[in-house]
């Protein structure tokens, strides 16, 4: 390799055209005039692609026959190709990190129309790029090995198929799910859109299989407490909530539900939203996954009391699986990857006070009529009342809590085909009249448009307009009728329709606690709350922080079939960093020069990746380079100037700021 | 010994407080092998020699001048600029000449300002003809002269080039025998160096092991106002203390003393804008991290110029309140 010696800069500076997108905006022949002058610039030119092979080879050779010892390329953002400029300058036997890029499209050409201005800010930009480049130094990219091992945070259908698809592929992977079973929405769900087949039909396999395989350990009623370190070496800690039962000793035969000294059920059932009663020993539902029961120690006699005469103990017998002085346990692992796939909420419709939900009785969420729909559920799939009486008029409202500046902006994507299922389900359940009322129907992706079809010529009656007001209807108040009100602007006309059920269709949300988990895990958020991909299209489930994946509704709201694909991306990518066996670490880390360091410990509590610690023995600060990911948050605390950061030296900012200004 | 042989030696104030010519006297008996090895040619404050016997050496005549206080007028600079002409070694000596110091908290308003208020303003002033002082003024057919005000205090640096620094307000007696013992052997590091350690005051703080590892800020307490743990870091007890971000070499004397550093020994080498670096740390250790806490914590900083530059505003990027009259370069550039 050419060894550059300081005193010898010769840097070579390239302009690329892209085409028109940055020469139909600026006048590249001025800039690469301007910057040919400047001093340690050895040569100067542009081009119409640089990023194309001929581009790449041009440089090549102006690096051999020229002796170039640094490189400037101005062209796109260095989020695209500064990988590729870097690599050419490597293969021509210069350090790759004495190429640096400047970002005169992104940063210039896109967001100026004065042609001239844009020139004299390319002119800046590249004066102060010659500039910084004169003082890098070079530097090595390391190879850190990687874990072997994927946690997999969330039970749905996402993390299901993820944790699936690796098992399958040998590695071992860690299911953590907060509640007592896998399953997640899905598994509430009576039938999925557009095919009409029963969901737990196609999930309980999986969930059966997730429990059975040998690569998956599965942490049900479980919570992720703390993440630490870097892609390939995550060091993971895990809460198990106590459930009262010892998992590997129940056998999931159901007798002490059975002899439970309750004899019927009375308290509300989660699973069912409260629509169905459960004992204070209970499975989640039939098909729980692990098939081990829990205790409420909210309504058990033997917590509130300790006095029960604990007949579910007697059951048991020699299985001896209750345990009551069960304690939460933690878990320690150490993962390579991690697929987050935490799911959503649904909309609180108490939110939108008009639709009455939580007033009157015969409104229902979305989410609950799937349970009264369901063979498994509260009513044995009978859609009834609470009045106990089958509707005879119902009413589907979409876009609740969606597509409404007053709640949430965004279309939650499933509600309208959830709505015309569930509108079919419930003609066939009970043959009601039903009323959708909608802002638009949208029914993009594969059999969509042609389920919404079907539902139609069942007899179905489609209003577009928004409900405004629900209030019992005066003709009928005995018997919980409502009326909706509700401009029909196809017609033109407002109408007042009596309903016996009032369906609202929620919309997706971030879970509550989108933020806490943000932090744990350093992933980003966009302004719906949803966690953030790193690139809409081309890097759609990978996130901000290296080796962490997304996979489903936590990345947005999405139907049954993207989210089974996303999850299956998600774990491809995470098998592909795992096959590969190690990542490469940019090597724009943090350092500390230790005789400098006056152990004022300032940086410690700041590193947002654990990396720095005090060396007990020298009262220095350490930081871990394979920890560190570059972030500068250390650089910019240290109060005595003692930490330092490669390609972000401070006579390198302070002279591409001086050239920029010198030139402006 | 034939006095001649000596080294000479000078000494200068500008604008300071004259603690920095006491800490001279300061080195006690030590004073007198000072005495026994130079010769001292010029020290205004305690001997009598006058601008013209400077004039009168042959230029680099002086080994050292040290030179301490900040300079505002006409006259410090010309004064500085013989010195500099007359002495092989110019050696900024004390906070102001380094930093600007406390003088230089003066430029956080215009020079204006500053004499409407002194001359007019102040309330034990009456001035009823408006009299300022002028550069020139006649006087009985003569003219009376004073020197010229200018608009900024400026560093000694920012004046003439200067060789080493002695640091603090004022430099401790040990500080300034170890430079002199250095001077006088001829072992002195590269042009320019401060002649402190370069590590910051919590290396030496007696304290350092009670500051926890994880600091976080959650509101500044003003120490008049509170009753101070004497073993306790400073800073856990959420009084501002510059230590983290000051040179040491001062032998903890102020928290000795359990006041908080308030960082006249400067920045290190490394760091270019002493007030920034010691902001961009409490900044990040911050805990509050919504507007309305954040305020709230700040409120225990009524004075953050007067807290994080007290000694360095005129050798900070900003060197001064930017003013209407100015056109400033502010990196690197010339002082206005």
């Amino acid at each position: 390799m050419r060894t550059p010696r300081p005193d010898q800069v010769r840097i070579g500076f390239y302009i690329c055209h892209c085409g028109t997108n940055i020469a139909g905006a600026l006048d590249v022949g001025e800039v690469v005039n301007h910057v040919a002058g400047l001093p340690g610039v050895a040569l100067a030119r542009d081009y119409k692609y640089l990023c194309s092979d001929p581009g790449q080879e041009l440089i090549q050779h102006d690096i051999r026959d020229h002796g170039l010892n640094r490189i400037v390329v101005a062209a796109c953002s260095p989020l695209m190709h500064e990988r590729t400029f870097r690599r050419a300058v490597e293969e021509a036997g210069l350090n790759p990190f004495y190429c640096h890029m400047v970002n005169i499209r992104e940063h210039d050409a896109w967001v100026h129309t004065d042609r001239q201005e844009a020139t004299a800010k390319a002119k800046a930009l590249a004066t102060g790029a010659v500039r910084r480049v004169a003082l890098h130094k070079p530097l090595e990219t390391k190879k850190v090995p990687i874990h072997g091992e994927v946690l997999v945070v969330g039970g749905g259908i996402a993390g299901i198929h993820a944790a699936l698809i690796l098992a399958d592929a040998g590695k071992r992977v860690y299911l953590v799910e907060r509640e007592p079973t896998i399953g997640g929405h899905m598994a509430r769900f009576d039938k999925t859109f557009p095919t009409l087949d029963c969901a737990a039909c196609i999930l309980t396999p999986k969930m059966s299989a997730v429990g059975a395989h040998p690569n998956i350990t599965l942490w049900t009623y479980s919570e992720v407490t703390q993440v630490e370190g870097y892609v390939g070496n995550f060091n993971v800690t895990v809460t198990r909530k106590p459930r009262y039962v010892i998992e590997d000793a129940c056998t999931g035969c159901l007798q002490c539900i059975e002899a439970c000294i309750y004899h019927d059920a009375r308290f509300p059932d989660e699973f069912n939203l409260g629509l169905g009663k459960r004992k204070p020993i209970h499975l989640p539902f039939p098909q729980a996954t692990p098939p081990v029961v829990l205790i409420d120690p909210g309504t058990c006699i033997e917590f509130k009391t300790g006095k029960c005469k604990k007949t579910c103990v007697e059951a048991c017998a020699d299985r001896r699986a209750i345990d009551f002085q069960q304690r939460e346990e933690t878990r320690q692992i150490q993962v390579g990857t991690i697929i987050i796939a935490t799911g959503f909420q649904t909309f609180d419709p108490r939110r939108i006070p008009y639709y009455g939900y939580g007033v009157f009785p015969t409104v229902y969420t979305a989410l609950e009529v799937e349970r009264l729909l369901n063979a498994a559920g509260p009513t044995g799939g009978e859609v009834i009342l609470r009045n106990g009486k089958p509707p005879q008029r119902v009413g589907i409202v979409h876009c609740v809590g969606s597509r409404d500046e007053n709640t949430n902006r965004y279309c939650s994507r499933v509600c309208c085909l959830y709505s015309l299922k569930l509108a079919h389900l419930i003609k066939e359940h009970t043959g009601a009249e039903v009323y959708n009322f909608y802002i638009d129907i949208r029914t993009p992706g594969k059999g969509m448009e042609e389920f919404y079809n079907r539902v139609a010529e069942e007899g179905m009656h489609l209003v577009r307009g928004k409900v405004a007001d629900v209030y019992p209807d005066p003709a009928d108040p005995a018997n919980g009728r409502l009326m909706l009100q509700v401009e029909d602007t196809l017609m033109g006309r407002i109408l007042k329709v009596p309903v016996d059920m009032l369906v609202l269709s929620v919309g997706l949300e971030p879970r509550a606690d989108t933020q806490e988990v943000r932090r744990k895990f350093n992933l980003c958020c966009g302004p719906e709350g949803f966690f953030l991909e790193r690139h809409p299209k081309l890097a759609p489930v990978s996130s901000y922080a290296e080796g962490v994946f997304l996979a489903g509704c936590c990345q947005g709201p999405k139907d049954i079939p993207d989210t089974v694909a996303q999850a299956g991306a998600a774990a491809a990518q995470a098998l592909a960093l795992i096959v590969r066996g190690y990542t490469e670490q940019e090597p724009n880390t943090a350092y500390v020069r230790e005789e400098d360091c006056s152990g004022c410990k300032s940086c410690i509590p700041l590193c947002p990746y654990t990396a720095i610690s005090l060396a007990a023995d020298k009262q220095k600060a350490f930081i871990n380079e394979a920890l560190c990911k570059g972030c500068g948050v250390c650089v910019a605390a240290c109060p005595s100037g003692s930490i330092g950061q490669n390609l972000f030296e401070d006579e390198q900012l302070l002279s591409e700021v001086e050239g920029v200004l010198t030139y402006a | 010994m034939n006095p001649t042989s000596k080294p000479k030696v000078a000494f200068y104030w500008c604008a300071s407080c004259g603690g920095c010519e006491e800490a001279v006297v300061d080195l006690a008996e030590d004073i007198l092998n000072v005495v026994e090895a130079v010769e001292i040619v010029f020290w205004p404050v305690a001997m009598d020699f006058k601008k013209q016997d400077l004039e009168a050496m042959p230029d680099r005549a002086i080994a050292a001048a040290l030179v301490n206080g900040a300079i505002r007028t006409s006259e410090q600079e010309e004064m500085v600029r013989l010195l500099r002409r007359k002495s092989q070694c110019l050696i900024s000596y004390g906070a102001c000449a380094q930093l600007g110091g406390i003088p230089a908290l003066a430029n956080q308003f215009e020079r204006e300002e500053i004499l409407r208020y002194v001359y007019q303003e102040a309330p034990s002033v009456i001035n009823n003809s408006g009299t300022y002082p002028q550069p020139a003024t006649p006087h009985n057919g003569d003219t009376v002269t004073l020197p010229a005000f200018r608009n900024s205090v400026r560093a000694l640096d920012q004046v003439v080039e200067v060789d080493y620094y002695i640091p603090g307000c004022p430099p401790t007696p040990a500080l300034t025998k170890a430079a002199l013992d250095a001077l006088l052997a001829g072992r002195l590091p590269p042009r320019g160096t401060v002649l402190a350690p370069d590590v910051a005051l919590c290396e030496q703080c007696p304290r350092l092991e009670s500051k926890p590892k994880d600091l976080s800020l959650d509101a500044f307490q003003r120490p008049h106002r509170t009753a101070l743990d004497p073993e306790k870091c400073l800073l856990a007890q959420g009084i501002p203390c510059m230590g983290p971000a000051t040179r040491s070499g001062c032998e903890a004397l102020c928290i000795k003393g359990n006041m908080a550093c308030t960082g006249c020994f400067g920045p290190t080498s490394r760091v270019l804008d002493h007030g920034a670096k010691i902001l961009s740390c409490f900044a990040s250790a911050l805990a509050p991290k919504e507007p309305q806490g954040i305020d709230q914590a700040l409120a225990g900083l009524p004075d953050p110029v007067g807290t994080f530059y007290r000694y360095s505003l005129a050798r900070s990027l900003l060197r001064r309140k930017r003013g209407p009259s100015q056109t400033q370069h502010f990196i690197r550039g010339n002082p206005p």
